[in-house]
């Protein structure tokens, strides 16, 4: 049928793993937030949901690492990580191999992609589907930007991506919904997890939120790295849901939260024409 | 190449829990398997967190790693801040620390 919902959400794994170390108000505040976005995902009805993530070497290694890759599978699991680390039950996770396949044809047209048989959920998915799909039932299409091992594919393919999977989810008859997870600025796994650049943040979510294409494609990795971390080339994530949304953004939620290393975000945006 | 061979073992006990197993029960052999430097395979044999940061370990291989030996969070940043204190700044690779040796950005 069409697209019918797109939204934006944070991933890191403190959000579940490290819960418990947070001050309970705010983290119940930004977890409720979750969860209420995961009600108006629901209330959509979609057959299925396009999770866009940046994840982190749990089945991309620089052997083989593909720019861009979607998943082709009628099952996937998750966590990879330890569940109790993680915070997050060892699971299946449904997906649908036909969709993928009719998905992955279109988008073909103007973009290359890998696909993959074979995936293992990492945190990158797996936080987003513990509050947007708690039960675990509306079949999942993975799909990965490289955002870890340089070179990353340039913002304005991860546009043109964007572009392409809003073309092939209205040329199927299914209703799609589709989430990008990833950080804004942040230096996950490293010494310095916590920091966050709390006014670049909010000047990308304004750019994000006008879906200013221009803005939003200026950074260079150079200027990004330096005032956001290796963990703001996760920006890819967010900038191919504007390209494929083509709407506005609604901030429901951000707020810098050290010990999950991230500025927590919940964002949803309107489907445009 | 041989931080890419150091990254490759991170990459594979992470996600497979036949080399886990391995790792266990023969760690020599194990390593045997991949072309490292002596420090690179003093460090793993040593479960020296903070050396593999030094040694250029991306982050999220190093995470989930720490975590395999479970390691506490605060631990882990300590682990890699006492790495660049005692081996100095990381060598390669893409994670440099950029906060002061006493600051505790997390909190922890």
């Amino acid at each position: 049928m069409s697209l019918v919902f797109a939204g934006i959400s944070s991933h890191a794994p403190g959000i579940t793993g490290r819960a418990h170390l947070a001050d309970p108000g705010i983290a119940q505040e930004f977890h409720g937030a979750y969860r209420a976005m995961g009600e108006r995902l629901a209330a959509q009805n979609p057959d299925a949901l396009i999770v866009v993530a940046a994840e982190h070497f749990a089945n991309f290694f620089m052997n083989n690492m593909p720019s861009f890759a979607v998943g082709m599978a009628d099952r996937y699991e998750g966590p990879i990580e330890d569940p109790q680390w993680l915070g997050i039950a060892h699971t299946a996770v449904p997906g649908n191999a036909a969709l993928s396949k009719r998905l992955i044809r279109e988008m073909m047209q103007s973009v290359d992609l890998a696909y993959a048989e074979e995936w293992k959920f990492d945190h990158g998915i797996m936080v987003p589907l513990h509050f947007l799909t708690p039960r675990f039932d509306v079949p999942i299409i993975p799909m990965n930007i490289n955002c870890q091992g340089p070179p990353l594919t340039p913002l304005h393919r991860a546009w043109a991506f964007g572009e392409a999977l809003r073309r092939a989810a209205d040329s199927v008859p299914e209703r799609i919904a589709l989430v990008g997870t990833g950080g804004i600025s942040h230096w996950p796994a490293t010494p310095d997890s916590g920091k966050i650049n709390e006014a670049w943040d909010r000047e990308f979510l304004e750019r994000w939120q006008a879906n200013d294409k221009q803005a939003l494609l200026s950074y260079t990795d150079e200027a990004t790295y330096r005032d956001a971390g290796q963990g703001g080339f996760e920006i890819r994530t967010f900038i191919a849901v504007a390209a494929a949304a083509k709407g506005r953004g609604t901030l429901q939620h951000y707020r810098a939260i050290p010990m999950f290393a991230v500025g927590c975000t919940v964002a949803g945006m309107s489907i445009g024409a | 190449m041989s931080l890419y061979q150091m990254q490759k073992f991170l990459f594979d006990i992470n996600r497979d829990r036949a080399v886990q197993q391995r790792y266990r029960e023969d760690l020599t052999g194990l390593l045997d398997r991949y072309e490292l430097t002596p420090d690179e395979r003093g460090a793993i044999a040593a479960r020296d967190i903070g050396l593999l940061y030094v040694l250029g370990a991306n982050g999220q291989l190093l995470m989930h790693y720490a975590a395999f030996l479970g390691m506490p969070w605060a631990d882990y940043i300590a682990a890699m801040r006492a790495g660049v204190s005692a081996h100095g700044p990381v060598r390669a690779g893409i994670y440099h620390m950029t906060t002061e040796m006493d600051e505790k950005v997390a909190g922890v």
